[in-house]
């Protein structure tokens, strides 16, 4: 299991390496100046001259990205010119509050689509496998920043029970219930569309399972049907669903993005929209880095949990 | 019997594949509303041109903020005294016309990479996935919001953004499919005609990953349409004065509690938009995938579905533990029905054992699955014909009791260790679980018994393999596992699906051994399933021998290998060399069996005999009696001397 976690972390290197990578130079190959973007066009050719020398600008295009990646390794992310402060603090800062969002709403979506998927395969073509087939139809279609604002009309302004915006209340909040009142909504819209993706898989998978021999093996054992669904159909298609809900873990981080900014939620999502309006271009590396980096990582932990799980490739 | 759709090059078989998937979308209700939303929609946005609406970016501040239904404006006016409605169709053709340029722009540039990755393979593939995979690396917003911080807002850098983000879809789907079918007999063909890379490409390889492209396209554009809606909310797709439905809704969105319906009516269109093109994209994928087309992916019910025109059975004079009387099991798919199982009749008494030999495709597992139910369905049916387990007939049962038959009085040892035990759960647990489906044991003495099964079939230090998983034990020690949890309960019945195909010819004789010992101890009785006349002549007492879906030959295990009635039985023993007797010439049996849905209505075996005779072909065959206690259904039994064999 080490051995395997090991080797996986190795493979991350050059993933990790074609990231930055792809960052950098999406970055860099922005067309215009970016040392007149920030000084604007009254600058004098003195002043950006100097700024570019500061920004490294004047190197080739390689030794830019290796001072950059060194930089970042030593986490120098730079200096955020529209926040002016070190982009690191900021994106931290905002990182932890997208976390709370995106794992709330990805609990939610897990257990949602799993449990949804389920009911459905085991009720194929029934009336409740049509209804929540539906439902599921209208998840992965609804605009999630569309979505928000319907829940914040009928739950916040008209029936006044969750808040609209924010994660705290500006008095008197602070504390965790405020923080779990504050997430509802927010959680609820992230987790719509992510829990559709995961219960139509859910769904074929279980289906998939369903047809295997062992499963014909179970009920010639006379196993009884709940026991026939849940332990023996069930394990098998969480060995396919992990993988998927480590992909649904980047749909949820990248989905925060817009309900970050209907919720006005102090998150990452948000911080990166008004940076590209800003071309605060070093904020953008640093938050998308980040992002990009911790999507990596969940994918690994799918990869782990998927192992945990099988036993035919944990050795 | 779920035959893949082949997709093979010669336009004839593909406009045919082409109509059926048509008349498949036509029949599906779900992808017609969708396609009548996305008709309604799409003509809309392509008359807004010429419908008579006020223009869309006029402002006009006088009239800022109207409600809907009032002074004359359908969908009232905006912020800025817009018409909404004007604005709305002007948005929606422009979120329609961006949505689908992305799927466009990403289908090709993902195509061409997915196809020369399949088609070029080595380096090309290696270099172009590794990039594809370093996109995948991206949460999907989050590097089209990268994109469009490197390209600036704007709504064509959005549908470039959009774009990019999609092509790893169609990348590694065309992959896939490519690599299907670069190595088929038709490239070759036509690489060895002269034609050059590019040709071969567009002329043969092309028109056969077609309906992935398709598919991928359908499945994709509603994110693509959602996508680009999104950028242009958060702001950075369309700038004003233009506006698309995202825009709209992102711009209306400040005055969500003066004015709900600016931002709400926007965000309304954009899911309808949506949900009408999954539909179709559903639809399309359903109509073109023909995994589902065949209906594969059904769930098999617990209980075969039975549909006996007459159940009525006299459960009288019983002949044995088990009587199967006329079973007959046919499968339905794609309108046709396969005969399976014929009006299979025999009996078995207790200690007894019953050899079923045949081809494969004759029917023996389906008559076992058939016996306690356990023929999937869809698509298989029992149509005729009942199972007496100790006079009483177990079809008529309902699944509840059926499921205490199950693996108690009756149990089951398939073919295949390897696919027949659950992966992921210990031979312990396995074993231990067929104890207490059936007997009120607690956990930890359950185990102990199975260990106790396992230490009978022979696994050696069972207390400890006990906790291994069936990838971890050889071919030959998981089926001890399955023999274990057969006799589990002690059966009365025993059901063996050829339990020694998939072993070595060592490992068989050791089963063969271990089942017959076991036999004796519980004296079950013991249908026992085989192609193969040597582990027959082993291991049973009678044969009955199955062609087409029909015992055509029934009688005592010596009789029946020794003075075979059945012409087929008789080439059938042919086939096998026996050991010792020196070489035997080798004969394979010309000609093929008869398929399932076209059996003919006299002797199935008469294309294939040799003493075939008109009358053979005239009307169905029934047994004839050669000697006492032993049946052929042969008009022409041959011999009891085997005169007639040497033709």
């Amino acid at each position: 299991m080490l051995s395997f976690i090991a080797r996986r972390l190795l493979a991350l290197i050059p993933i990790l390496i074609g990231l930055s990578l792809i960052v950098f130079l999406i970055m860099a190959l922005i067309p215009g100046d970016p040392a007149l973007a920030i000084l604007g066009s009254y600058a004098t050719p003195e002043s950006l001259t100097r700024l570019r020398a500061e920004m490294g600008l004047d190197h080739s295009l390689p030794v830019q990205y290796l001072i950059w990646l060194d930089n970042i390794l030593h986490g120098d992310f730079g200096r955020s010119y529209s926040l002016n402060r070190p982009v690191l603090d900021e994106v931290v800062e905002r990182f932890r509050a997208t976390l709370i969002l995106s794992a709330t709403a990805f609990a939610l979506c897990s257990i949602w689509g799993v449990l949804a998927g389920v009911v459905c395969a085991v009720r194929q073509n029934g009336w409740v496998d049509r209804m929540v087939t539906a439902l599921v139809l209208i998840g992965i279609s609804i605009p999630s920043f569309w979505l928000g604002l319907l829940l914040i009309l009928l739950f916040a302004v008209r029936l006044h029970w969750l808040p609209a915006s924010g994660m705290f209340a500006i008095y008197g909040g602070g504390d965790l219930l405020d923080l779990a009142r504050h997430l509802v909504l927010p959680a609820t819209t992230l987790s719509v569309v992510a829990a559709g993706v995961i219960a139509r898989l859910t769904r074929a998978s279980m289906l998939e399972v369903l047809r295997q021999d062992f499963i014909r093996t179970a009920r010639a054992k006379g196993v009884a049907e709940a026991s026939v669904i849940f332990r023996h159909a069930f394990k098998a298609a969480l060995v396919n669903i992990t993988p998927v809900l480590g992909v649904q873990a980047g749909f949820v981080l990248g989905g925060a993005v817009y309900v970050e900014t209907i919720f006005q939620w102090p998150g990452i999502g948000r911080m990166l929209v008004t940076a590209i309006s800003t071309r605060d271009i070093l904020l953008v590396q640093g938050g998308v880095l980040v992002v990009a980096a911790s999507y990596v990582l969940f994918n690994l932990i799918a990869d782990v949990v998927q192992h945990l799980l099988d036993p035919r490739v944990r050795t | 019997m779920n035959g893949r759709l082949s997709r093979l090059p010669g336009s004839a078989p593909r406009r045919a594949a082409a109509k059926a998937a048509l008349s498949v979308l036509a029949r599906n209700r779900p992808a017609a509303v969708g396609a009548i939303i996305l008709a309604l929609i799409v003509v809309i946005a392509l008359l807004t041109p010429v419908l008579p609406l006020l223009p869309p970016d006029a402002i006009d501040p006088a009239n800022r903020l109207i409600p809907p239904l009032n002074a004359g404006r359908t969908l009232g006016t905006d912020q800025l005294g817009r018409d909404m409605l004007a604005r709305l169709l002007w948005g929606a053709r422009l979120s329609l016309a961006v949505g689908l340029a992305a799927t466009f722009v990403a289908a090709l540039a993902g195509s061409s990479i997915g196809v020369c990755a399949g088609y070029f393979g080595r380096w090309i593939d290696a270099l172009l996935m590794r990039a594809i995979d370093m996109l995948m690396a991206f949460p999907y917003v989050l590097l089209a919001l990268t994109i469009v911080a490197a390209l600036g807002p704007g709504l064509f850098n959005a549908m470039i953004a959009v774009a990019v983000v999609n092509i790893p879809f169609f990348a590694r789907n065309l992959r896939g499919s490519t690599l299907g079918i670069v190595h088929r007999e038709f490239i070759d063909a036509a690489r060895l005609s002269g034609k050059g890379d590019f040709s071969i490409l567009v002329s043969e390889v092309l028109p056969n990953v077609a309906p992935v492209i398709v598919i991928t396209m359908s499945t994709t554009v509603g994110w693509m349409i959602l996508e680009t809606a999104g950028l242009s909310f958060l702001g950075l797709g369309s700038q004003p004065p233009q506006a698309d439905l995202g825009s709209m809704l992102g711009e209306g969105r400040k005055l969500l509690l003066n004015a709900p319906f600016v931002s709400t009516i926007p965000g309304a269109v954009i899911f309808l938009l949506v949900i009408g093109v999954n539909l179709v994209g559903d639809g399309i994928r359903d109509a073109l995938d023909p995994r589902l087309r065949s209906g594969a992916i059904a769930r098999p019910s617990p209980v075969t579905a039975i549909s006996r025109g007459r159940a009525a059975v006299d459960a009288g004079h019983s002949q044995g533990v088990l009587q199967v009387r006329t079973l007959s099991t046919e499968f339905q798919t794609a309108g046709e029905t396969y005969k399976a199982v014929n009006s299979v009749s025999f009996a078995i008494r207790n200690g007894e054992c019953l050899g079923l030999v045949g081809e494969s495709g004759s029917g023996k597992s389906v008559t076992a699955l058939s016996l306690l139910a356990l023929v999937q369905s869809p698509p298989g049916t029992i149509t005729e014909g009942a199972v007496l387990l100790d006079g009483e007939d177990v079809l008529s049962k309902s699944a509840a009791a059926l499921r205490f038959i199950r693996g108690g009085r009756a149990s089951y040892v398939f073919q295949d260790p390897q696919s027949t035990l659950h992966p992921l759960l210990t031979i312990g647990e396995q074993v231990a679980e067929a104890l207490r489906a059936h007997q009120p044991v607690s956990r930890v003495k359950a185990w102990d018994k199975a260990v106790r099964l396992l230490d009978l079939v022979r696994i050696p230090n069972a207390k400890r393999r006990a906790h291994a998983f069936p990838h971890e034990l050889s071919g030959g020690m998981r089926q001890r596992v399955g023999i274990a949890m057969a006799l589990a309960n002690h059966p009365e019945v025993l059901i063996a699906d050829e339990p020694t195909t998939a072993l070595d010819v060592t490992v068989q004789a050791q089963v063969l051994k271990l089942m017959n010992e076991l036999r004796m101890r519980d004296s079950a009785a013991v249908l026992f399933i085989t192609h193969d006349f040597g582990v027959a002549s082993d291991i049973c007492d009678r044969i009955a021998v199955m062609y087409a879906g029909q015992i055509v030959e029934m009688g005592a295990a010596e009789d029946v290998l020794e003075r075979p009635a059945h012409p087929y039985t008789r080439r059938l023993i042919d086939c096998v060399p026996a050991l010792g007797s020196g070489i035997r010439s080798f004969r394979a049996i010309g000609g093929a069996p008869p398929a399932a849905n076209r059996l003919p209505s006299g002797c199935a075996f008469a294309d294939r005999c040799d003493f075939a005779v008109a009358e053979c072909r005239a009307r169905p065959v029934g047994f004839v009696a050669v000697a006492s206690n032993h049946l052929a259904r042969c008009l022409h039994p041959l011999e009891a001397r085997g005169e007639r064999t040497s033709a």
